[in-house]
């Protein structure tokens, strides 16, 4: 639940609700993206986010997006039940 | 890939170690982590192992399951055994221990009771089942609070009539200030968190530097971010400097997500206290809902039993809570108290001290200074 996972915005699925697509890992998951909506900018297609609970947090780069995908597989089961439970996931 | 080349670099951690040894200079420093994703990064990393012996690193309160008191426990579980209800939450809550068992307990007792990945999935459960009552145990710090935020504001536009949240949320600050009003309190300076801050910011843990004349340095996560914060901190020390500092600029922007903090204002406010595991009850310390959403509270939906409920006498959690013993200094560490059989909450979620503890095999005084780690 604490874990910032590292996503890439693939599709903007309902703007009006600022829902997006985001692959986290290879897992295809819709996140609100409305709380990196300050000031009308919200993220692209192709931007990376930090990702807790299923909402977009913090606009990051590519490099910090590898080097968190590197420590978080470090974690073991940990990352992988977070994974888990994102796959459950089915926001709308 | 200069950048993340730079993180990985044995020769860096070994030079950071050097000029920390330096900086430390034969003397006691004790610094608390606030946050459980540390913890567990220096377990895994092994960063004690890196550092000289008079820099004791102690485990704050920054576990928001580990924080969660009995009675609050026993709350949700009162929810869930109403008609018609289904309580949704975290993954991480599921097991943790109330007075009168979990919510796993719960729920082979009966009661619908679902995990959700996120609030919005809990949403989703309300619409898809119109004639059930459907409630969302929020739990965490400002890390997730503003997800239980948005989620509300959207329940209220849409509308919905079956969804409630049984609100958890708890406020780092206070926390911060409770330990360093405990009397006997002999920290030397904290590693801010990472997460809570991308949503604070680095602006509120100023009272620890203005009031309490303690520095405190906002870290990344990565092994490098570490040790760079503590020789941020010691090179405070040295200087005779007290201030907050944010070594993870490129997550944490010194004002924080300003409108994450404007959703949490929108739908939540400040309770006068909130009883925490380990700190007791602390003043303006969790989030309540706001008059405007009383028709999504599930504490002013529910009858709630709201009994204050002693932990274990086994359970020494709280001291772990406060930094003021190692996990495996509690007499029912690994042996009674195990990540399938958690006594106190420390145990539970992996953020807590003692999981991560357990998870890297740290069971005693040896394993814990022997490299057990890396
Ligand atoms: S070992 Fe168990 S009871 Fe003891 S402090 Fe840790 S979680 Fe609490």
């Amino acid at each position: 639940m604490c874990l910032g996972i590292p996503g890439r915005i693939i599709e903007h699925v309902d703007p009006d609700n600022a829902i997006a697509k985001a692959d986290v890992g290879g897992v295809r998951r819709n996140i609100s993206v409305q709380l990196l909506e300050a000031d009308g900018l919200s993220p692209e297609v192709g931007d990376w986010v930090l990702i807790h609970v299923g909402f977009a947090m913090a606009a990051i780069d590519e490099q910090e997006a590898a080097e968190s995908f590197r420590r978080l597989a470090q974690l073991g089961q940990v990352y992988e039940d977070e994974l888990a439970e994102l796959a459950e996931s089915d926001i709308e | 890939m200069k950048y993340v080349d730079e993180y990985r670099s044995p020769e860096i951690a070994a030079q950071l170690s050097a000029e920390i040894a330096a900086l430390a200079d034969g003397g006691h420093h004790k610094i608390m982590e606030i946050c459980g994703g540390h913890t567990h990064t220096i377990y895994r990393h092994g960063i004690e192992d890196h550092l000289p012996d008079g820099i004791e690193l102690v485990h704050g309160p920054g576990c928001p399951v580990c924080v969660m008191p009995m009675g609050r426990i026993d709350d949700a579980i009162a929810i869930a055994e109403q008609p018609d209800v289904i309580m949704t939450s975290f993954g991480d809550m599921l097991r943790v221990p109330g007075g009168r068992g979990s919510f796993l307990d719960a729920k082979a007792a009966g009661c619908d009771i679902r995990m959700v990945y996120s609030p919005l999935d809990a949403l989703k459960v309300a619409r898809n089942n119109p004639d059930k009552r459907v409630v969302f145990t929020a739990i965490g710090f400002e890390t997730t609070a503003p997800s239980t935020a948005a989620t509300l504001l959207r329940a209220a536009a849409e509308g919905l009539e079956n969804f409630a949240v049984f609100c958890n949320h708890v406020l780092v600050c206070p926390a911060v200030q409770a330990i360093l009003d405990a009397p006997g309190q002999d920290l030397d300076g904290f590693l801010g968190p990472g997460h809570v801050s991308t949503v604070i910011g680095a602006a509120p843990y100023e009272f620890v530097a203005r009031d309490y004349g303690k520095p405190l340095v906002v870290s990344g996560f990565e092994p490098l971010d570490i040790l760079e914060s503590i020789y941020r901190l010691l090179q405070q020390r040295v200087e005779g400097r007290a201030e907050v500092e944010n070594q993870y600029t490129r997550v944490v922007p010194w004002e924080g997500n300003t409108r994450a903090l404007e959703v949490i204002d929108r739908t939540m406010v400040p309770r006068d206290a909130f009883e925490w595991r380990g700190l007791g009850t602390i003043p303006d310390s969790a989030l309540g809902l706001r008059e405007e959403f009383a028709a999504f509270d599930a504490e002013r939906l529910f009858d709630l039993p709201g009994a204050v409920v002693e932990d274990p006498r086994e359970c020494q959690c709280d001291e772990v809570l406060t930094g003021q013993i190692k996990p495996w200094e509690c007499g029912v560490f690994g042996t009674a108290c195990t990540p399938e059989t958690p006594i106190g909450t420390c145990m539970v979620s992996s953020e807590g001290a003692c999981a991560a503890y357990y998870q890297y095999g740290r069971f005693n005084r040896a394993a814990a200074t022997a490299g057990a780690g890396a």
